[in-house]
């Protein structure tokens, strides 16, 4: 079945469905509704992990901590919380941007600044962890 | 102009807009809270690289961090910050059961909020607790 064509001045020949893709409710809705769920379960232990590493970090000094960090099982786990995080971060931070910005050209540049900036904080956070651990 | 007398202002029955509603019931205030605690623990993540990256750059960059961090100023900010965590965990959760259908009759909500709300804080205390002690 071939979808209907709509010709206009605005959009030229496309289809309803390919104006519609990549504008408001036709975003990928589902997929981010699954992963903001399949992040939330994944932090739940690492939440658990972190808040038990902090307890335990409090009090030590530059090379106690470093030492905790050098250890593959701590460093593997911090990795896999800070991409969980920084994941679940950009996530609702976008879903609290379409909310309350309602200029597209504005909410685009929101997003997009906000997931650069989420994004390379969270490759810095990698790499600050390999540089200890490796 | 030959109307001189202004029109008379009909009293239109208005819907009912939000200022009908009561703001502070614990559904509204649960979930502004959660996206609130959510915004919150987003900046936090910035601390959480600050201390990543203390820690790789070496002990001075270290004792910075732990300046800042041992601060009257920053201990608020961080016990603020581990309640918000505590509180988005545990709302997360419950809108994980909810999620499934479950919970969702006004004394379940209430009841679920309640729980929620006490265990966040009972959360925040024994976390801070074990980091005092």
């Amino acid at each position: 079945m071939t979808a209907p064509l709509i010709k206009s001045k605005q959009f030229g020949l496309k289809t309803p469905m390919a104006r519609a893709k990549g504008l408001g409710s036709a975003h990928d809705g589902l997929h981010h509704w699954i992963m903001q769920r399949v992040t939330a379960v994944l932090l739940l232990p690492l939440v658990v992990w972190l808040c038990w590493s902090v307890v335990t970090l409090a009090h030590a000094d530059h090379a106690a901590a470093f030492a905790w960090l050098q250890q593959p099982l701590n460093a593997i786990l911090m990795i896999v919380s800070v991409i969980s995080l920084f994941y679940h971060a950009a996530l609702g931070s976008q879903v609290v941007i379409e909310d309350y910005i309602h200029g597209e050209a504005f909410k685009i540049i929101k997003l997009v600044t906000m997931k650069i900036v989420l994004f390379a904080t969270c490759i810095a956070c990698i790499f600050a962890i390999l540089k200890v651990a490796l | 102009m030959a109307q001189t007398q202004a029109t008379p202002v009909k009293e239109r029955p208005l819907s009912p807009h939000i200022q009908v509603y009561d703001m502070l019931q614990i559904t509204a205030v649960m979930s502004v809270m959660h996206r609130g605690t959510g915004i919150v623990l987003t900046f936090g993540l910035f601390v959480l690289a600050w201390w990543l990256l203390a820690l790789a750059s070496g002990p001075a960059a270290y004792e910075t961090f732990r300046t800042a961090a041992t601060h009257p100023i920053g201990m608020l900010a961080l016990a603020g910050w581990s309640f918000a965590l505590f509180y988005h965990t545990c709302a997360g959760i419950r809108h994980m059961v909810m999620d499934t259908g479950k919970l969702f009759t006004i004394p379940e909500i209430y009841k679920g909020g309640y729980v929620t709300i006490v265990a966040a804080i009972l959360l925040t205390a024994g976390f801070w607790f074990a980091i005092l002690r």
